[in-house]
């Protein structure tokens, strides 16, 4: 634990080559140096990097840090003198209360657990469609795009009511948000697109409001474009990150076959499978917060205005909150992973999520008792470290039909 | 339970549904069991400790 003045000048850009699930071995070992070392933004700007599980929970629920998106500068990319615009009406991950609050609590009451649960056999049902339709087309099969992606894909735009048929290149251009790997240009372009779309969206749902999220919250007093900017973000949210934690888990759950009997073996385990998978994997893995005033944070002080990198991977591998955390371990007992987050922005559609995963994983498992990786397991094309949520690209599987 | 602060994450209701729920309209949680039954203290010390808002206050006064 020695030194407190630890520094770290880059942050890694690849993971351990053979250890697809762990944070790079660079942030590993950051955290032995002790829970918060000092990082130099591109640029030369200092800032903070906070590994340790204890120091991410308290600034997270630490109203003195904020994330509000005018305020944040990039880990990894020097921007120079350019001044960031604050989020975009509705856009409240990157706001901070009061205005976050105005947009979180008209959807609060839409992402409960028990409204969550109710949806359980919708669940059931697109997942065993899915699952038909793999088994009738045989094997080989990409999982990611014959189950991963489309499960969470058809519930979200279900709850916010965006049209079926509009889904595909709707999802297409979220990805391309998220996935690490588009040009500028495409970038920009994937962004109007989505713009369009949703203004067109938002317009409709005036007119004719139907039975869904969207169609509810016309009835407020949002405007059009806060509408748009909370379409967005429920969409990214619901698209990008399920769909990763679903082939990414299964691509784990292949790679711990004793892991994978035991959730085989019982199914009253799913529920502490999909909390494990979340801490083990945590694909939304870095969050940033800005000082604005004065912290002592781990003996150290944050001067007001200081960046802050929040690394929830490498905190839900804490040794000191977690026993032998690079473990998968189906029925470990220590909850309270930050996988979601903490603090007021924690994951609204968590619940949504968790509804996801415990019927899904169970179901694919049971449903090809011989499911495994089609090519090596060294040749699954994963997402780059940059990327904004972690995964697999593809996850090329076969079984015995 | 402070509604003011709670966040509606479900975290709570997910841990020890026996004494909290959420309210359909808004979201926010409410405690069913103000006392909750001996077999769920570790649990409801648990909701505490999970609650992203720190919006649930355990009193451990005994007063039956």
């Amino acid at each position: 634990m020695g030194d407190p003045l630890h520094t770290v000048t880059t942050l890694p850009t690849a993971r351990q080559p053979g250890c697809p699930f762990d944070p790079p071995a660079e942030l590993i070992d950051t955290r032995r140096h002790g829970p918060i070392s000092r990082y130099t933004f591109p640029g030369g700007k200092p800032g903070w990097l906070i590994t340790g599980y204890d120091l991410v929970r308290s600034v997270l629920a630490d109203s003195r840090f904020s994330s509000r998106k005018e305020l944040m500068l990039h880990p990894t990319i020097d921007y120079g003198d350019i001044e960031v615009p604050p989020a975009p009406p509705g856009e409240f991950l990157h706001m901070d209360d009061p205005q976050h609050r105005r947009y979180r609590k008209p959807l609060m009451g839409k992402f409960t657990v028990r409204r969550m649960r109710l949806l359980t056999e919708r669940v059931e049902q697109i997942t065993a469609d899915h699952l038909d339709a793999m088994e009738q087309a045989g094997p080989p099969t990409d999982l990611v795009t014959a189950f991963a992606k489309p499960i969470p894909a058809i519930m979200i735009c279900e709850l916010l009511g965006v049209p079926y048929q509009d889904r595909g290149s709707f999802q297409e251009q979220v990805g391309s948000f998220m996935n690490g790997e588009t040009s500028d240009e495409d970038l920009i372009a994937a962004y109007t697109a989505t713009q369009e779309y949703l203004a067109e969206l938002v317009a409709a749902k005036r007119a004719n409001p139907t039975d869904d999220v969207l169609s509810d919250l016309t009835d407020s007093d949002l405007t059009d474009e806060e509408l748009k900017g909370i379409s967005l973000l429920l969409l990214a949210a619901g698209l990008d990150t399920t769909a990763n934690m679903l082939a990414l888990g299964t691509f784990a759950l292949l790679q711990n076959p004793e892991q994978l009997a035991a959730l085989r073996a019982d199914p009253a385990l799913a529920d502490r499978a999909v909390e494990e998978l979340l801490r083990y994997l945590s694909v939304a893995k870095t969050f940033m917060r800005t000082a604005l005033e004065d912290v002592e944070l781990g003996g150290q002080t944050v001067k007001a205005g200081s960046p802050v990198i929040l690394s929830y991977n490498t905190a839900n591998r804490d040794p000191e909150r977690f026993a032998d955390p690079h473990a998968l371990d189906l029925h470990r007992q220590d909850g309270g992973h930050l996988a979601f987050g903490h603090g007021i922005h924690q994951c609204l559609g968590q619940q949504l999520a968790r509804v996801e995963m415990r019927v899904a994983f169970p179901a694919l498992v049971n449903r090809f008792p011989t499911l495994r990786l089609a090519v090596p397991a060294g040749e699954v094309a994963l997402r780059p470290e940059i990327a904004d949520i972690y995964g697999v690209k593809s996850l090329p599987v076969t079984w015995d039909a | 339970m402070d509604a003011e602060r709670c966040v509606g994450s479900g975290m709570c209701v997910l841990t020890v549904g026996e004494v909290f729920d959420q309210r359909q309209g808004d979201g926010k949680a409410i405690v069913l069991r103000p006392e909750p039954p001996v077999e769920t203290r570790d649990a409801v010390r648990e909701a505490v400790d999970l609650c992203p808002a720190a919006a649930i206050f355990l009193s451990t006064d005994r007063r039956h």
